[in-house]
Parts: structure tokens; C-alpha cells; sequence
């Protein structure tokens, strides 16, 4: 493993700028708490002032310090993603395995559910579900997951199918193992390598649909707020702070950029003979 | 060829049914129903049980939902529940307004695209390539409303060049061309990049596929072979997309019409969301999902049209 780290970053040294980038950012986001920043602390004298010396990033248009908003921000914008990612890569390696292992009826009626979910635009169904639940995190979660597992579905059923007709596979069935036995113990550890690689990507869908919906007025709600929840606000002060717009939409792009290259490198780390992009 | 489409369009059906049961027991589950929202405080309950009748929401669920599907075969798509507007209506108003802003933008990134992805995919590693694969992954990773802002600012604001909101008045194209100019852009800069990282990366397969190295060693040039064989090899999957990207005309820039108050169908579907306005959500969400059905269908049938080899 660690072999093959070394040769990949070795082929595309420009991973290696990626991984530090989302290293400082994710240290960012999780020393938050000690780092002298105040997000909610209102400042009256410094109101919607452009960045200086004292605000890097400026204040906002109650005076809070903008770097401090968007550090927070970022807490909620990768939390959500993280999360969203973990439910749906559970979802679709449960459904994929399943669909795969058992094929025949279980096969036909998990994938037409997939063509359900697949046919409606997920914009659409993320506003309808996000208009029902009660906004919050805990809905922008379910949303986001329920309608991102299925490209993951359907990598972890190809793949199982194939693992399935495998030896050792064909050896614990005849020995008696139960389905659910053999699908932990020796189909999910093969389709491992092709969940991680899938799930860098996923989770920077999750960021730029959390981003999407707080965006809309829909996902994170005031005083908490996500990067797409500043962009929000920013929107109607665009013309005397474009700075407030300027900011998180720049931390989105790299922390979406640096999970997309995170997912390249696992993807090129695990089938080295495919490597480009 | 016909038979085929026939016998995709019956299997397209039972999904259709499945999705449309399902919104619609979603919808059902909601805690109020069309006639709690226009019934007044002064209506006595025997002219609620009227109106309710009226709707059919005395019935059953399962009565209820076959009268709606009926109705809406027939294409009577019912009344939003906020304002009363024909459905219908609304949206052959508002789904030419969301056509003439996709369809300019998607035709444009289409342009883009390939044009980008066949220069970048013939060779990934020169500069070219390496600028067009970062221009592209950094496309990717940028959020379509967060370019809506800046070209707001620095377009709207700074300059003073081009309308912010709304489309103008119809009745002057020109006006409307104007106002069209900043959402038009958003939209390609949200269209091209994935459609130009597919190009390329079929670009780069063919590329590697035996008969190049053939042409090559019987002389022809890289012009030759980028225009007779490679370039026809790489239409065909773009075609596919092309033909998968039409529910795009109607939910495909629901976001960039927010920003800039476009009058279209993403204006009209956000709108009814917020207001909980079901029977609109309703309509847009299974006519998005019909959509995909006969855009995936209008996708293998332009692939067997354009590819010889699947033809029987």
C-alpha cells in the first residue's frame, strides 16, 4: 500500500500539493475551537469592512470577522459532506452487494430502484424532500445521501458479481457459510479498494450540493452557517462587499478540487494501469 | 428501428407509474391537502365537504391517485393551490422562457467541449492538455451560483454592462438577448467542463486503439487521422449525451434562474417549493422524470442512427 502510494506521487507530484491542501484545511476545520477565532462575536465599530490587516478576510455586515465565519463555515460545509458521504457509500455498498451477491429478483428489483431514483433530476427531489423535512442538518444529510448512493451501487454490483464467481467465494458456499457471512467476510473486502476510491468524489458532490442548498435558503439556517449559507447572505450585499461572495466561493472550489485529486489519486493508487485525469 | 422504439416506450411505462405512485404517496403524506389551502374562515363545513368532493379527496388514496393520473394523461395538470393558475398554463408560458436560455448555453458548451476535449485528449501530457485538464477540473469544483455572483459584480456592478434580473420585455427579442447575456454564460460555465473531461477521456481511449497505430504506420497524417477516425469514434458517445441531457430544457438551470429571477420553469418549481404549493411540485417533478425517460430512449435511438454497427 504504502508502495504504492510512493510510486503514484512519484508519477503526479502534483497530488502531493493537493494532500497538503486538504490536510491545512481539514486542521483548520477541526482546530477551529482553539484557534482565537469568534465567529458570532459582533462588532459594531468594524462593521463591513474589506479585508485589512486586523480582518483578513473583513468583517461582515454585523461586524463579525469574516475569516472566522468562513472557518466555522467550513466545519459545517465538510462535516455534511462527510457524513453524507458515510450514509450513502453505506447505502449503496449494502444495496450493490446485495443486488450483485443474490442477483436473479433481489437484482432486478434493487435496480429498478436505482432507475427510479436516477430518473427524477436530483435538484428537483433534494428541493421537494428539503421542503417536507424540517431544515436542518440532520435533513440536508438524509437528502444528500438519499439521492447520491447510486453510482455507488451500481461500481460495488459489477464488481461483486465478478468477485462472486471467484474460488474462494464458490469454496465458503459449499461449505455451508451463510450469504450474509460470505458477503462480509469475503465479498466486501474485495470491493473495498473501489468504495474508497468512489467516495473522494462523493464527498465533494456532497459539498457542492450542501453548497447548492444552503445556497437556495434551504440547507444550513442562520446563526449556523456553510459555506453556500455565506454565499447566501453575500448575495444581497454583493455590490458594497463582493468580498463576502468572493471568499467561500474560492474555499469551495479547493476543497472540492482537493477531494476530486484525493479521489483520482486512491482511484490510481488501486488500478495503476488507468491513470490519467 | 421503429419496433424498437415502441417496445422501449412500453417498458419506459411501468417506471413512469412507479415514480409517479411515488411522489404522489409522498405528497399524500404531507399534513394538508389542496383544499386546506384555499378554504376561508368563513366557509361553513358543509361547503368544505363541497370542495373537497369537488376534488375528489373524499375517495380513497388509490381512487384518488387514478383520477389524478388520468387527468393527467390527458394532460390537465390541475391548479396550484396558492394561486389557482392552470398548471398547464403556467408552465407553456414558462418552459419556452427556460428553452431559449438552455438551449443557446447547452449547444454552446457542446461546441466548447469537444473542441477542448479532443485538443486536450490527443495530448494530455503537452501544455495544452495539462491547461485544459486544470481549466476543466477547476470548472468541475466551481459552483454555477458563485460565477452568477461574480459576473453580477463585476459585469452588473462594476461595469454597468448587462441587466441583472429578470428577461426584459418579450415583446422586444433585443431586450431580451440582453438580459439573456449573464445567465447565458453562467450556464455555459456550468455545461462545459463536464461534458469536455468526457470528451476527453474518450479522446485519449481512442487514441490508444490499435487502428491509430495502423494509420500512423501507413503514413497519415495526424489530420487525417484526428478528422477521419478518431474524431467520428468520439461524436458517437457525445451524441448519447447530447441526447441524455434533455430534461436539462426544462429543470436544467434552476439555480442560475433564481439568481437572476429568470422567468422559466426553475423560477416557478423553487417557488412552489417553498410555499409547499404540491400540486405544481407534482407536475414538474414527473414531467422532469418523463424527461429523463425519453431522453435516455432519444439517446439510444441517435446512437443507433449515427452507429452503423448496431443497426440490425
Amino acid at each position: 500500500m504504502r508502495e504504492r502510494f510512493k510510486m503514484t506521487i512519484r508519477q503526479k507530484p502534483t497530488y502531493l500539493t493537493w494532500l497538503i491542501v486538504m490536510a491545512v484545511l481539514v486542521l483548520a476545520v477541526l482546530l477551529a475551537p482553539i484557534l482565537p477565532l469568534h465567529p458570532n462575536a459582533v462588532d459594531v465599530v468594524h462593521m463591513s469592512q474589506g479585508p485589512s490587516w486586523q480582518h483578513w478576510f473583513g468583517t461582515d455586515d454585523l461586524g463579525r470577522d469574516y475569516l472566522a465565519r468562513v472557518v466555522y463555515g467550513g466545519r459545517i460545509s465538510l462535516g455534511v459532506g462527510f457524513l453524507a458521504m458515510l450514509v450513502s457509500v453505506i447505502l449503496g455498498t449494502t444495496i450493490g452487494v446485495m443486488a450483485g451477491y443474490f442477483g436473479g429478483l433481489a437484482d432486478t428489483a434493487l435496480m429498478r430502484l436505482l432507475d427510479v431514483f436516477s430518473s427524477v433530476p436530483w435538484l428537483v427531489l433534494v428541493v421537494v424532500l428539503s421542503a417536507f423535512l424540517r431544515p436542518g442538518l440532520t435533513t440536508i444529510i438524509i437528502v444528500i445521501s438519499a439521492f447520491s448512493w447510486m453510482s455507488i451501487a451500481r461500481l460495488v454490483r459489477a464488481e461483486t458479481v465478478t468477485v462472486k464467481e471467484r474460488d474462494f467465494v464458490k469454496y465458503a458456499q459449499f461449505v455451508g457459510m451463510s450469504p450474509w457471512y460470505v458477503m462480509w467476510h469475503h465479498i466486501l473486502p474485495m470491493v473495498t479498494p473501489i468504495i474508497v476510491a468512489a467516495a473522494g468524489a462523493n464527498i465533494a458532490n456532497a459539498i457542492m450540493t450542501e453548497s447548492a442548498l444552503s445556497f437556495l435558503g434551504m440547507g444550513v439556517q442562520d446563526p449556523a452557517a456553510s459555506w453556500g449559507s455565506l454565499l447566501n447572505a453575500a448575495q444581497s450585499r454583493l455590490q458594497d462587499a463582493p468580498y463576502m461572495a468572493i471568499i467561500p466561493g474560492l474555499f469551495i472550489i479547493m476543497t472540492v478540487l482537493a477531494f476530486n485529486k484525493l479521489g483520482n489519486l486512491l482511484r490510481d493508487m488501486t488500478s495503476p494501469e488507468d491513470n490519467h485525469g | 428501428m421503429l419496433k424498437t422504439i415502441f417496445s422501449r416506450l412500453l417498458q419506459a411505462i411501468p417506471l413512469l407509474i412507479v415514480i409517479s405512485f411515488l411522489v404522489f404517496g409522498m405528497i399524500h403524506l404531507a399534513p394538508f391537502d389542496a383544499v386546506d389551502a384555499i378554504i376561508k374562515p368563513n366557509m361553513s363545513p358543509g361547503v368544505v365537504h363541497v370542495l373537497r368532493e369537488r376534488y375528489g379527496l373524499d375517495k380513497p388514496f388509490l381512487t384518488q391517485y387514478v383520477l389524478w393520473l388520468e387527468n393527467f394523461v390527458m394532460g390537465h395538470f390541475g391548479h396550484s393551490i396558492i394561486n389557482q393558475q392552470d398548471i398547464g398554463q403556467a408552465l407553456a408560458e414558462r418552459i419556452p422562457n427556460t428553452v431559449i436560455l438552455v438551449l443557446p448555453a447547452y449547444a454552446t458548451s457542446v461546441v466548447i467541449a469537444t473542441v477542448l476535449g479532443l485538443i486536450g485528449g490527443r495530448a494530455p501530457q503537452s501544455w495544452a492538455g495539462r491547461v485544459i485538464d486544470t481549466v476543466t477540473a477547476v470548472g468541475l469544483a466551481t459552483p454555477s451560483f458563485w460565477i452568477a455572483l461574480l459576473l453580477i459584480y463585476f459585469l452588473g456592478y462594476a461595469a454597468n454592462l448587462f441587466p441583472l434580473f429578470g428577461m426584459g420585455s418579450a415583446h422586444q427579442p433585443l431586450d431580451v438577448v440582453w438580459h439573456m447575456v449573464l445567465p447565458y454564460i453562467t450556464l455555459v460555465v456550468a455545461y462545459f467542463p463536464e461534458l469536455a473531461r468526457y470528451v476527453q477521456s474518450k479522446t485519449i481511449g481512442e487514441y490508444q486503439q490499435d487502428y491509430v497505430m495502423v494509420q500512423r504506420a501507413f503514413g497519415a497524417t495526424e489530420r487525417q487521422i484526428l478528422f477521419h477516425h478518431v474524431l467520428p469514434n468520439v461524436l458517437l458517445p457525445i451524441v448519447t449525451q447530447i441526447g441524455q441531457s434533455l430534461p436539462l430544457l426544462v429543470t436544467g438551470a434552476m439555480i442560475t434562474e433564481t439568481v437572476f429571477s429568470w422567468p422559466g420553469v426553475g423560477t416557478y418549481m423553487m417557488d412552489a417549493s417553498v410555499k409547499l404549493d404540491y400540486p405544481v411540485i407534482l407536475a414538474v417533478m414527473l414531467l422532469s422524470a418523463t424527461l429523463v425517460v425519453i431522453g435516455n430512449l432519444l439517446a439510444d435511438v441517435l446512437y443507433t442512427v449515427v452507429d452503423p454497427r448496431v443497426r440490425r
